[in-house]
């Protein structure tokens, strides 16, 4: 796939050997765009790869090294692709309509771009629904220095969503009835269940309450009914990388399903996070982690038995699940974990407490209590969620966290909030204190609740084995990209839709009615996303990294995709250092295909032909 | 007419799949298109068996849609067709959960024809009910309104009860086609369906109950038909 031309692979040996080996390096790759036979549960299906298979082989670049792809589309429609959180001149982005027209059937078209970044990645199309249909593959970019951990091998874990049926018959049958592939709906029986357990009158009015609102608890995939792949291989191919006991093996996740999001678990292995979305993180140890649609996240696996390993991901829905092996041998398999029970939406996911809170009543948290709590603490870090308390920063989304608790009286559904929150330990009236409350909740009394999920929320996880599930609020930047600095304005970013149509919106406007988001080159913006859906929304924004605000100041972590849980308001910034015109959607496919999605037109800053943006953001990265 | 009617919307429907296909990050609205044939059913009744459909197509985008339903039973034993109904209209997205409507309906049974226009609500009522009220106006001057709710009980997620109910009031006596003013005629149903195919095909049995009321029910006697009947119904659901 590879082929460079022998001269620089001439020069590259003399600049080595003076020691500036990066400046010379230019590698040409070839992409075919091909039908292609992919894999499911209920047999082949066809489908988009790349060089003849899907997922497409990974591409392998280097930190400095200056691009030059050349696509060519064999399909009989047009196609593109996307390089998903590669820092590049917008011209090279690969949206169609935003970047470019887009690559014609027979036509070949010329990325080139310098890389100016390192880490795990990956590529898709831009078009249609050809991503679901299989048109990904993985990026892995060498750094130029020395990584802060390290790793004897290493493999890509890519995990899709595939389904049975292409990508534009799901969103046809979605569009006529939004329930289409939601196999777990609540049945008469569940209703019986539910009357013996919480007593008729409470099962009724449960019922009712969700029926007047006509939404589904179980309204949390949209589309059931696919395999989950890994590497492109069905559970029961059984997808198998090799190693030696002891050996550190570095996994790079990568989540290129469509739709689905995935709680990954190796059961008899830790794993430590050290990247997420291609950045490196403060290493955090975690037994189980879920894996949004389009995030990537990279963990270090050390195996000490000689022994076979599952990697168990089950969607966070439990309508599926995706399994890989790590073995000593090819062959080997160890046992595979059945899924958990399906979880249910609570109303704390409906934002339905948005109305029914009382500052009055809820009371904020005594710092004297507070601080008992953090010597109590067991994880490293809440110390700097703490010390970087912002008190007159309350905002919506501690509000988000705070609303379950109204509701945590009632009987269905929100045992979550009753391990999290403590009455009793609630004492004085200082709205400002919410925000501390909602990151030290982690602690309170051995329990954590996941402050990126509504307080009563049915999503929020729990590892499997009762081990560290992983937060947003444990990622910690390791070496921040950008000087940390205070946001030159917000733009708030309702996130809406209709289930019941199937349409979906930013601040109610679906993309083809909307105006551009228009930013200033050289302004950090502050993106505050409030989530009035039910459903889990990945946001993407292409060309320009989304610092999450998780209150680590200067520590928090830069990522391409942020995602926003029911029933919450999240937080990102963004340097606007990248001119041009660029995609910003949900990353669920039939989200951004139905209208959350926006483009955004960064305005001023250096000219933008694609020259002189790919020597501008060569510049940039050198500085 | 009818033909051609039905030509145009084919047609509609072949450059909507099309463009669906092609549909690429841009700002044209997603046009898409379905089929649904919520009734396609042999009732077997004491006074003979009649062969019932009730379906539409529709070709649109998410704010509006241009919808051609059909409902139809044809009585074997008299070879003729009781009800033949076509409605033509535009389905405009008015609310979260509600459309309104505005079109034309044709009925061409063996008998006098009709040809009203038409306005109406489609949507979802909380608590699932699925309802449809329709006003029409024939080309007579006569008035009349339906009202039509259907629900889905999950006995499991492939096992589903469907109760439905519809009623037809007039406003005037149209005794030409046997209509008298007031509620003039009911139905209710109870349909039990399997997804034997995802969404596409589920068989289903059931049973079917109509009454017509008042001046309409004695027309109907005078003419030699029962007031009312039940039927025991086996048939299908079809959806793509």
């Amino acid at each position: 796939m590879r082929s460079r031309p022998a001269w620089p692979v001439f020069a590259f040996a003399i600049t080595a050997a003076i020691g500036t080996a990066w400046s010379a390096d230019a590698g040409i790759y070839n992409l075919t765009v091909d039908q292609v036979s992919i894999e499911t549960a209920k047999g082949p299906v066809k489908g988009i790869g790349y060089n003849g298979v899907s997922p497409g082989q990974t591409l392998r670049f280097k930190e400095g090294e200056d691009v030059t792809i050349n696509v060519t589309n064999n399909l009989p429609t047009s196609t593109s692709i996307h390089w998903h959180g590669l820092i590049l001149p917008f011209q090279m982005d690969g949206v169609p309509g935003i970047s470019y027209p887009g690559i014609e059937p027979g036509e070949t078209f010329t990325y080139k771009f310098p890389i100016v970044q390192s880490g795990t990645y990956w590529f898709h199309s831009h078009t249609g629904f050809q991503e679901p249909d299989g048109a990904y593959g993985s990026i892995i970019i060498e750094p130029k220095g020395r990584e802060p951990f390290r790793y004897d091998r290493e493999y890509v874990v890519q995990l899709a969503d595939k389904h049975h049926h292409s990508g534009s018959t799901v969103m046809r049958n979605l569009k006529q009835m939004p329930d289409y592939y939601n196999r777990k709906q609540q049945t008469l029986f569940d209703f019986f269940k539910d009357a013996s357990r919480d007593g008729l009158k409470a099962a009724v009015a449960d019922r009712s309450a969700w029926g007047e609102m006509r939404m589904m608890k179980t309204d949390i995939e949209d589309v059931q009914g696919f395999t989950g792949l890994i590497n492109g291989k069905t559970p029961e191919q059984n997808w198998t990388g090799v190693f030696k006991p002891r050996e550190r093996i570095r996994l790079r996740f990568i989540n290129s399903s469509a739709m689905t999001y995935f709680d990954v678990r190796i059961p008899g292995l830790s794993m430590t996070v050290v990247q997420a979305d291609g950045n490196n993180v403060q290493p955090v140890k975690v037994d189980e982690f879920r894996i949004g649609v389009a995030e990537t996240y990279d963990v270090i696996v050390r195996p000490m038995e000689d022994r076979a390993f599952t990697i168990f991901a089950e969607s966070m829905g439990r309508s599926g699940y995706a399994r890989a092996t790590l073995a000593p041998q090819q062959g080997q398999a160890a046992e595979m974990p059945s899924m958990r029970e399906a979880p249910l939406l609570t109303m704390a996911d409906m934002g339905m407490a948005h109305e029914g809170m009382d500052h009055g009543s809820m009371a904020g948290m005594d710092h004297g209590q507070m601080k008992g709590m953090q010597d109590s603490k067991k994880q490293a870090g809440k110390q700097d969620a703490m010390a970087s308390m912002d008190h007159s920063k309350m905002s919506g989304g501690q509000h988000g966290a705070m609303k379950g608790m109204k509701h945590s009286e009632e009987p269905a559904g929100t045992q979550g909030v009753k391990k999290a929150m403590d009455h009793s330990k609630m004492s004085g009236g200082d709205h400002g204190s919410m925000k501390g409350m909602d990151h030290s909740m982690m602690g309170m009394g051995g329990e954590k609740a996941d402050p990126f999920y509504a307080a009563g929320s049915g999503l929020a996880p729990e590892a499997a084995e009762g081990g560290r599930f992983l937060s947003y609020a444990d990622l910690k930047a390791q070496s921040p990209l950008y000087e940390h600095r205070e946001a030159t304005r917000e733009i708030e970013l309702r996130l809406t839709g209709n289930m019941e149509r199937y349409f979906w919106s930013i601040n109610d406007v679906k993309f083809e009615d909307a105006e551009p988001i228009r930013l200033k080159y050289g302004e950090r913006v502050r993106f505050k996303f409030v989530n009035e859906t039910m459903m889990t929304h990945p946001m993407h924004l292409h060309g320009m990294w989304s610092i999450l605000d998780n209150g680590s100041g200067k520590w928090n972590p830069v990522k391409h995709v942020i995602s926003v849980n029911p029933g919450t308001t999240v937080y990102m910034e963004t340097e606007v250092d990248a001119p041009g015109e660029w995609a910003f959607h949900c990353h669920l496919a039939y989200h951004a295909s139905s209208g959350m999605f926006r483009k955004v037109i960064v305005e001023g800053g250096p000219k933008t032909t694609a020259v002189d943006s790919a020597e501008t953001v060569a510049a940039l990265a050198k500085e | 007419m009818k033909i051609r009617l039905l030509s145009v919307l084919l047609g509609a429907t072949v450059a909507a799949v099309l463009s669906f296909q092609a549909h690429a990050v841009d700002k044209e609205p997603l046009v898409f298109y379905g089929v649904s044939v919520e009734q396609l059913e042999y009732r077997f009744g004491d006074d003979g068996d009649i062969v019932a459909w009730d379906g539409d197509a529709f070709v649109g985008t998410d704010e509006w849609k241009l919808k051609l339903q059909s409902e139809a039973e044809f009585e074997e034993r008299d070879d003729k067709y009781e009800t033949l109904e076509t409605q033509v209209f535009v389905q405009r997205l008015i609310g979260t959960f509600w459309d309104a409507k505005a079109g034309v309906r044709f009925d061409t049974p063996d008998g006098p024809d009709r040809t009203y226009g038409m306005v109406g609500l489609h949507g979802l009522a909380p608590q699932w009910f699925e309802v449809d009220a329709d006003l029409f106006l024939s080309e007579k001057g006569d008035a009349s309104a339906r009202l039509d709710v259907d629900y889905e009980l999950l006995l499991t997620n492939w096992l589903i009860l469907t109760p439905t109910a519809e009623v037809d009031f007039a406003f005037s006596d149209d005794r030409e086609i046997g209509v008298g003013a007031g509620i003039s005629k009911a139905e209710v149903g109870l349909r039990l369906s399997y997804d034997l195919l995802e969404r596409s095909v589920a068989p289903y049995i059931g049973t079917h109950y109509e009454r017509k009321f008042g001046e309409t029910g004695r027309l109907a006697e005078a003419d030699g038909e029962d007031k009312d009947a039940w039927f025991f119904v086996a048939g299908l659901r079809l959806l793509f």
